[in-house]
């Protein structure tokens, strides 16, 4: 399998482009950082890659065709911020239910507490709730993930623990990951290869 | 090196309301101890919403009315009392605080700064600020300018204590490290700075001494340069940050930092310690220890 961006150009501004013919790809097991200065383009670039924004022109392609346009998207997104991610009437439960049904042992795996289900996310911290989003996003139809800062706000306890259980859930299913990340050691540590956009 | 503001064996806590006729006390930050002195920059570094900014709104004096504190509080060796903070507040001590929302978005940002035209100058001057951003509101400004600004703002009455509450985070890495230069600048001038950051590594790289902040207590200080190396450093929770560290093993110690509200007795790190007795059930108190501070019975 491989997620693909071909020549995407994107701009929120009429006559300005944040992504200029941009094009990279992921393939199955890959491990890639997306790397750049503040405002290069890389969240966007996520968002296009994981169907939430239209190019202007190019195209997110997965295995040489276009994302499915329905049903569940086998690129998934998760965001920097949580509890930006998260509708905040909704009780964990039934945010995790609209994704998938993992059972017990692989909450146990991932560290997502049982009881959490039962809250809503203003009663968890942003490690719980980032741990969860990380949870909601691994469902069997998942092949690529693409993290958008997921642990720049947590402490390096945290930090650590959510990538050794998604690195673990990632070998074992073979999915490919792109983490954008500001930190170049996690960069190293975490990813096999590193894409630079802009002039960063 | 003179003590600006010392932080002995801080409580805080809220008074809560737990349905119409219960109330129950939430304890927040639990024998904290922290000190800034002239010409240095503390970090005082911790996860994100464990209650670092409350040390801040305490310091100042700007906690709510349902707030209670207890322990001691000394500015330059005196009393830190009420009428005192508000005296210093804005002038000797000044916050530089975490986003826009504390800038009056009415009021033109020259105005919020000071209200003497040759002060600004100054400062957009030493900031690089142009001239006429002084007759801008607040939503005008970038990212990077309304950091300035804010910076400005705070030291605009001159202060012996800067205390900046997560400056950085949205930063990209080079916008973060222009922000820690300016507080680097601050304390070589003289004054004392504390920086309030959930982002160690960054409080190694520009602080001289760091205080780890762990479920609203500080269980260590140590000088940044200890980080170079577990062996330097004294509790067991530091030494499990520095192991967590990309750069160092990336390997998580299990469990996770208790609530406010659901904190155990003793020590407060002590269900996740590898080194936990029987002393443990009663909170370790904080000693000196190879030139820093540790809060555990076990560290030597």
């Amino acid at each position: 399998m491989l997620l693909e961006a071909r020549d995407i150009v994107f701009g929120y501004e009429r006559g300005k482009a944040v992504l200029d013919g941009v094009s990279l790809s992921v393939e199955a097991g890959g491990r890639v950082a997306l790397v750049g200065p503040s405002g290069c383009g890389k969240s966007t670039l996520a968002r296009i890659l994981a169907g939430y924004l239209k190019p202007r022109s190019g195209e997110a392609l997965i295995d040489g065709s276009p994302l499915p346009k329905r049903g569940f998207c086998p690129v998934q997104l998760i965001y920097q911020h949580p509890e930006k991610a998260l509708n905040p009437r909704w009780k964990l439960g039934r945010a995790l239910a609209e994704a998938w049904r993992p059972d017990d042992r692989f909450l146990e795996a991932m560290g997502v507490e049982k009881a959490w289900l039962d809250r809503y996310p203003a009663e968890l911290s942003g490690g719980e709730l980032q741990r969860f989003c990380v949870t909601r996003a691994l469902g069997p139809e998942t092949r690529f993930v693409i993290a958008d800062e997921i642990s720049s706000m947590l402490d390096v306890i945290t930090q650590a623990q959510i990538w050794e259980a998604l690195l673990d859930v990632a070998e074992k299913r073979g999915l490919g990951l792109l983490a954008v990340t500001h930190d170049a050691e996690l960069a190293r540590r975490v990813c096999s290869r590193t894409v630079r956009l802009g002039d960063g | 090196m003179t003590n600006v503001l010392e932080v002995k064996n801080l409580s805080l806590s809220f008074r809560m309301y737990d349905g119409a006729f219960s109330r129950r006390t939430v304890r927040v930050i639990s024998n904290l101890n922290v000190t800034a002195r002239e010409g240095e920059v503390i970090a005082v570094a911790g996860s994100s919403g464990s209650g670092k900014s409350l040390l801040a709104h305490a310091i100042l004096g700007i906690l709510p009315k349902n707030a209670s504190l207890d322990g001691e509080m000394a500015w330059f060796g005196r009393p830190l009392t009420a009428n005192l903070q508000k005296r210093l507040r804005g002038r000797e001590l000044a916050l530089v605080p975490q986003s826009v929302t504390h800038l009056d978005p009415l009021i033109r940002v020259g105005k919020q700064i000071s209200r003497d035209k040759a002060t600004v100058a100054r400062l957009f001057d030493r900031y690089h600020l142009e001239a006429g951003v002084a007759r801008l509101f607040p939503h005008e400004l970038s990212g990077g300018m309304t950091r300035r600004v804010m910076i400005s703002a705070a030291l605009a009455g001159e202060p012996k204590l800067v205390i900046a509450d997560e400056p950085t985070p949205g930063l990209s890495p080079h916008l973060a490290e222009h922000a820690m230069k300016h507080f680097r600048e601050i304390a070589d001038s003289g004054a004392a700075v504390m920086l309030i950051t959930h982002d160690l590594s960054l409080a190694i790289r520009f602080a001289d001494r760091v205080a780890v902040f762990y479920a609203g207590t500080t269980v260590e200080t140590a000088a940044a340069a200890d980080f170079a190396d577990t062996a330097l450093l004294r509790h067991p929770y530091s030494k499990a940050l520095w192991a967590a560290m990309p750069q160092n093993g990336f390997t998580p110690t299990a469990g996770a930092q208790p609530y406010a509200g659901d904190l155990p007795e003793g020590c407060l790190y002590a269900p996740r310690c590898g080194l936990r007795s029987a002393e443990c059930a009663e909170a370790p108190p904080s000693r000196a220890l190879r030139g820093g501070e540790v809060s555990c019975f076990h560290a030597s």
